[in-house]
């Protein structure tokens, strides 16, 4: 909304009024005194790092959490939101970042679990057309919903919550899992809706997108209000040192990349197949990583970089040795364990679960991918005052915050235990790392160091390849960049002669010329 | 009314009290049920448990009783430990005991009779070993469930030695019961102590459930077994052989259950009969689970259940209590138990009211 | 009757026990939970709705009071497993030997008491038809309510509200919780659902099939309604066709005997055991099918604050 409108609203009723909203977790104040004032038909942007209580924040207001300080006023009465249903019932949405979707269902019995008035069941599948379409989030509601692509996903969410008639929309995070140009379709859809009056309140981190998008801003910071700005003319500098409340530091970039290195890593003709019938294979992929240099892989969720690390790190094996060669040595039909042994060592996105065992202590953790080198195991038997000593030096060397080897890893918060594991595979040597999601949901001080770690892997001569979701973090990390759609992968290009529109457009799947994935299909 | 709270780490004191207090609670649901039945509740516990071991003959039949739970249950912990439910240890008892009493009765000493016994041992392991080895082959080739084919094969293997006994095995001079001839007494375990039934086989049971300990805590095998068990997919990132794990603990226990079964009938009974074990097998996963799956637990656990197996025998004889009251207890232990174990990961807390409306819709 | 249709009849006459246990179980499974605790519920609704009956009561007192004793012992293994947290597979295997080891306590008296079949319910006019009138319209009222039920469980989860929910569930605990279910109560009810019904199961077995009580007299069937769950890809038409397969393999014993075949009786009772597990094997090897078909969340540990 623009400035005209804006004064002709001063001495209007704001939408929700939140004063001195406090709330106490066992160890930490996540919200403290915070104002928050909501005017009708304005984007909202709630701005913070990992950990500075917008969560919090926005579980208070959708009746998730209770205050232990402060009120709410709804249109200018004061209210008390006692759960989700009394939220919806006053007029509050919400659409979170972690979907509560039932893939084997479809998309209109998806809508029906969600809706508190469901009405007929017959009458469902109409309203929900007639939603999406004026909206231009286009659904069909016969669809089984694990045949959705994240983003169609996402809109699954949002018509669901645009159903029960909103005048606040609070969106979590809606970007993280599009593509540059799913963000802009969006954008016009949250733009019509503020233009009927209703609010919208945007978290994100993204500078960027809420410069293009937002009208006002509210920054959080360790619980607090730290800032408000205007984004639209403010930077993105700016806001993000309100966010950190210090100096920003880049990291430190090498301005030239090493003399052309060995490839390292060699996938040729890389096909997959899985029992899992929602998976994504892998059709013909083709890449190579040279020592000293760094590889990006960008793209969205669910395209494949799930079988496309497990056909690399052995997790999966291969019916063809020469699909992945490691070191020169082809390693198709290796296990992990005979990998490692020729350079690799990799970082799978889910942590507590795959990369860590939650229930182990950080010196077994260690062990886990260890016990091939360093003589951690001799003979068939552990050594365990060696391997509480390798835990320790792990904890000292990358700055983990936890009390020492005999931790439990699932105390660790997740930017400390990514830092653990990144550490465990550093510290074997490697000479080829493979991440995915480094600094996913990690603080920015973890996610700096993990960066700096990284940088520093290739400076001294390993390959590095990085696959993940943030173009931000590939653009500031890569050599050259790839992206994988719909488990294809396309050519890597030095970052330098991209720019992020372009590497949007792969990931919405149009290669070359504007022609998309399915005009290049075999017939 | 109370609410469960994740304890940030699991609580020492309740691993190790969690047995005592499902214990506790068995011994007073068993008086109020003694009572239901119409027997004096304390005579009857009396009677039960305290009888059977006040002498020296009593606690060398609790050895006894306790060696083929203790053989079998190290086997099985080591499998539960690793998410490979055998529930048919049962079955592999049983053609344990079927292929040691085939070297008994057809290998005819005539070179000299100290392998007899080694044989038949040896068979044991081997017959259990064998009927473990096809729940392993089907699930690691077909994607079967072990729970539901190692528990068809205990059928099976019971019908088969039923038509054994009856059939081509049955002892001739035997005025037609179904059962073997007796062993010739070097196919028989000799007692280790006079006028006991203690063999060999309680003797090797100790060496297993050491064995067991050393191989859980300090081996790096102990280790993927853990591992496996815990969070498959680590397994998987580590590039550990589930594979191997699979066929090597389903082969332990098979082989382990079908020496405690050789051990029954080369020992306290001399020779095959349908009845070679009351169940062994399937209170094996009791005496697992109530041991927390830990050698030395497993090592408590199964002179407790041994004494259940003691006490009923003894209170039938002395009051007329039904025999199918031990299967009760044996069952309500095991619920007690892991009723229990929730305490090990969850503190009990008050419901503060405003935490009661702190919840999703 | 003929001596096609009196193997046909005692082959659905066998189907079934396993066909009342096998619903019962689909439904809890469908809502996320695996109880291998069908054999004691089995059990226990065999012995109460003997106890009952021979007790001088109407038979159909018997089967109420069955399908209650194994609804009882089934909300047993719903406070373990979903209240108290306690391992899925552990509680259903302490759950069929406390059910073995009860239930024999219990029928102890009733050993060896004769007892009159539970009277068959011919439905006038069809029951005249030839052939198909005695296969299909002159049974007890029991068997009628099997094919009810099975044709009620599929309307439940195809087509009502309720259905949808408790399929949300074992597809995916989480989201059902995020969304406001009641995640555990709804699991608790499908729990005793499959208790009922498997004691109706077990209630068939001893008031209609062979009329009397022996301890352990399920032999197995509960296991095999587990397996049959899993054959049937969690379908309810696909159980009634299983439990039909499944009658016929127990009923094998009895007519090679009288076909003339010269096979050991035990080998012939092994038949419905080795069937199972060649079933099991013949339907797990695909396991993108079981992937598709069976509740994402089954057996999985659901805590509302984790």
């Amino acid at each position: 909304m623009n400035d005209k409108d804006r004064t002709a609203l001063e001495g209007v009723t704001p939408r929700l009024c939140l004063k001195g909203i406090t709330k106490q977790f066992p160890g930490c104040r996540a919200n403290d005194g915070v104002d928050l004032s909501l005017l009708p038909g304005e984007i909202h942007a709630l701005l913070g790092e990992n950990g500075a209580g917008k969560s919090t924040l926005v579980k208070i207001i959708y009746g998730i959490l209770h205050a232990d300080e402060g009120e709410m006023l709804w249109e200018g009465k004061a209210v008390s939101v006692d759960n989700p249903a009394a939220a919806r019932a006053l007029g509050i949405g919400m659409v979170f970042q972690h979907f509560s979707l039932f893939d084997s269902l479809t998309v209109a019995e998806n809508i029906a679990l969600g809706l508190d008035r469901p009405g007929r069941m017959a009458a469902l599948p109409a309203r929900i057309v007639e939603v999406s379409e004026r909206y231009g989030l286009p659904l069909d509601p016969a669809r089984p919903v694990h045949n959705l692509s994240v983003g169609e996903r996402q809109r699954v969410e949002i018509v669901r919550s645009l159903l029960g008639e909103p005048r606040l929309l609070i969106m979590d995070e809606p970007t993280s899992v599009l593509t540059p140009q799913e963000v802009e379709r969006l954008f016009v859809t949250l733009r019509q809706l503020a233009a009927e009056g209703r609010t919208i309140l945007y978290i994100s981190h993204k500078l960027e997108e809420i410069r293009a998008l937002c009208d006002r801003a509210t920054v959080l910071r360790g619980g607090r209000v730290a800032a408000s700005c205007d984004p639209r003319v403010t930077s993105a500098r700016d806001m993000a040192e309100m966010m950190i409340g210090s100096e920003l530091t880049t990291p430190d970039r090498r301005a030239e990349t090493l003399a052309e290195g060995e490839a390292l890593l060699q996938v040729s003709g890389l096909f997959t197949t899985s029992d899992d019938p929602f998976a994504t294979n892998i059709k013909g992929a083709s890449l190579s990583v040279r020592a000293g240099e760094i590889v990006g892989i960008a793209g969205v969720a669910g395209n494949g970089q799930t079988e496309l690390l497990s056909a690399l790190s052995g997790e999966v094996p291969l019916p063809k040795p020469e699909m992945v060669s490691i070191c020169g040595t082809p390693a198709g039909h290796l296990g992990p364990r005979a990998r490692r042994r020729l350079g690799l060592a990799f970082v799978p996105e889910e942590r507590l679960g795959r990369g860590a065992v939650p229930d182990m202590t950080l010196a077994d953790n260690a062990l886990l991918s260890g016990y091939g080198s360093g003589g951690l195991v001799r003979r068939g038997l552990v050594r365990f005052g060696r391997t509480k000593r390798h835990a320790d030096r792990i904890i000292e060397r990358f700055g983990v915050a936890a009390r020492g080897h005999g931790s439990q890893a699932r105390s660790l918060s997740g930017g400390n235990l990514q830092k653990f594991i990144i550490g465990r595979e550093i510290m074997q040597k490697p000479r080829l790392l493979i991440v995915a999601q480094p600094t996913w949901g990690v603080d920015a001080g973890a996610a700096a160091a993990i960066h700096q770690a990284l940088i520093d892997m290739a400076r001294n001569g390993a390959a590095v390849l990085v696959i993940s979701q943030d173009l931000d973090e590939l653009f500031a990390l890569s050599d050259r960049i790839a992206v994988i759609h719909g488990g294809r992968l396309s050519e890597a290009v030095p970052a330098a002669d991209s720019s992020i529109e372009r590497i949007g457009l792969l990931m919405g799947g149009v290669f070359d010329n504007g022609k998309t994935e399915a005009d290049h299909a075999p017939a | 009314m109370l609410r469960l709270e994740a304890r940030p780490t699991p609580s020492t004191a309740a691993l190790l009290l969690s047995p005592v207090l499902a214990i506790a609670l068995t011994l007073l649901t068993g008086m109020a049920l003694f009572a239901v039945l119409g027997f004096d509740p304390v005579k009857t516990v009396a009677a039960y448990f305290i009888k059977p071991l006040d002498s020296a003959y009593g606690l060398s039949e609790l050895a006894v009783k306790a060696t083929p739970l203790l053989l079998c249950a190290i086997g099985l912990a080591l499998g539960f430990r690793a998410n490979i439910w055998n529930i048919g240890a049962e079955g592999q008892l049983i053609m344990g005991a079927v292929a040691g009493s085939g070297v008994a009765l057809f290998l005819r000493p005539e070179h000299g009779a100290a392998w007899v016994l080694p044989a038949m041992f040896a068979a044991g392991a081997l017959g259990g070993m064998a009927w473990a080895s096809i729940p392993a082959v089907l699930k690691l080739r077909f994607n079967a469930s072990e729970i539901l084919t190692s528990l068809m094969l205990t059928y099976v293997a019971d019908l088969f030695l039923r038509w054994l006994v009856n059939g081509p095995w049955r002892d001739p001079d035997g005025y037609n019961f179904p059962q073997s001839p007796m062993f010739e007494p070097d196919a028989i375990i000799p007692p280790l102590l006079e006028g006991t039934r203690l063999g060999f086989g309680a003797v090797l049971a100790l060496a297993v459930a050491l064995g067991g300990w050393f191989l859980l805590s300090r081996t790096f095998l102990g280790f993927q077994i853990k591992v496996i068990g815990l969070t498959a997919a680590a397994a998987g990132y580590a590039g550990f052989n589930s594979a191997r794990i699979t066929w090597m603990s389903l082969l332990l226990s098979g082989g382990l259950a079908g020496i405690a079964g050789l051990n029954e009938v080369a020992g306290p009974i001399g020779q095959l009969t349908p009845f070679v074990s009351p169940g062994y097998g399937f209170t094996a996963i009791i005496v697992a689970f109530l041991g927390r799956l830990h050698p030395f637990g497993i090592l408590l656990a199964s002179l407790m259940l041994a004494l259940t197996y003691l006490g009923g025998e003894a209170a039938q004889i002395s009051l007329g209590l039904p025999v199918a009251v031990t299967s009760v207890f044996q069952g309500l232990l095991l619920f007690f138990l892991l009723a229990c174990e929730v305490l090990i990961r969850y503190r009990l807390r008050p419901q503060r009211a405003a935490s009661r409306r702190e919840s999703r819709g | 009757m003929t001596e096609t249709v009196a193997i046909l009849v005692s082959m659905i006459l066998a189907a079934a026990p396993l066909l009342f246990a096998a619903l019962g179980e689909l439904i809890t499974e469908k809502s996320g939970v695996l109880n291998l605790g069908v054999e004691g519920m089995m059990l226990a609704g065999a012995v109460t709705g003997f106890a009952v009956t021979a007790s001088g009561h109407d038979p159909w007192l018997g089967v109420i009071a069955a399908a209650a004793a194994g609804a009882a012992v089934a909300a047993i293994f719903g406070v373990l497993t979903l209240l108290l947290l306690a391992n899925q597979v552990a509680t259903g295997l302490a759950l069929t030997m406390f059910g073995i080891g009860l239930s024999a306590l219990v029928g102890k008296p009733f050993v060896g008491i004769p007892l009159e079949k539970l009277p068959a319910l011919p439905i006038p006019l069809l029951g005249r038809i030839p052939f198909f009138g005695p296969l299909l319209f002159q049974h007890d009222g029991m068997i009628y309510l099997a094919v009810l039920l099975t044709l009620g469980v599929h309307l439940f989860l195809t087509r009502t509200r309720a259905g949808l929910i408790v399929r949300a569930v074992g597809e995916n605990h989480d989201a059902a919780h995020a969304l406001g279910y009641p995640v555990r109560l709804i699991r608790f009810g499908c729990v005793l659902f499959g208790g009922a019904l498997a004691g109706l199961g077990g209630a068939y077995l001893s008031l209609a099939y062979t009329p009397m009580w022996a301890q352990n007299m399920t032999a197995g069937r509960g296991w095999i309604a587990l397996a049959l769950v899993v054959f049937a890809t969690w379908k309810p038409w696909r159980v009634l066709a299983g439990a039909l397969l499944f009658g016929g393999f127990t009923m094998a014993q009895l007519h090679a005997q009288g076909l003339g075949l010269a096979v050991p009786p035990e080998f012939l009772a092994m038949l419905p055991y080795l069937a199972t597990m060649l079933v099991l094997v013949a339907i797990s090897r695909d396991a993108t099918r079981i992937r598709l078909n069976a509740p994402a969340c089954i057996g999985k540990l659901f805590h509302p604050d984790d």
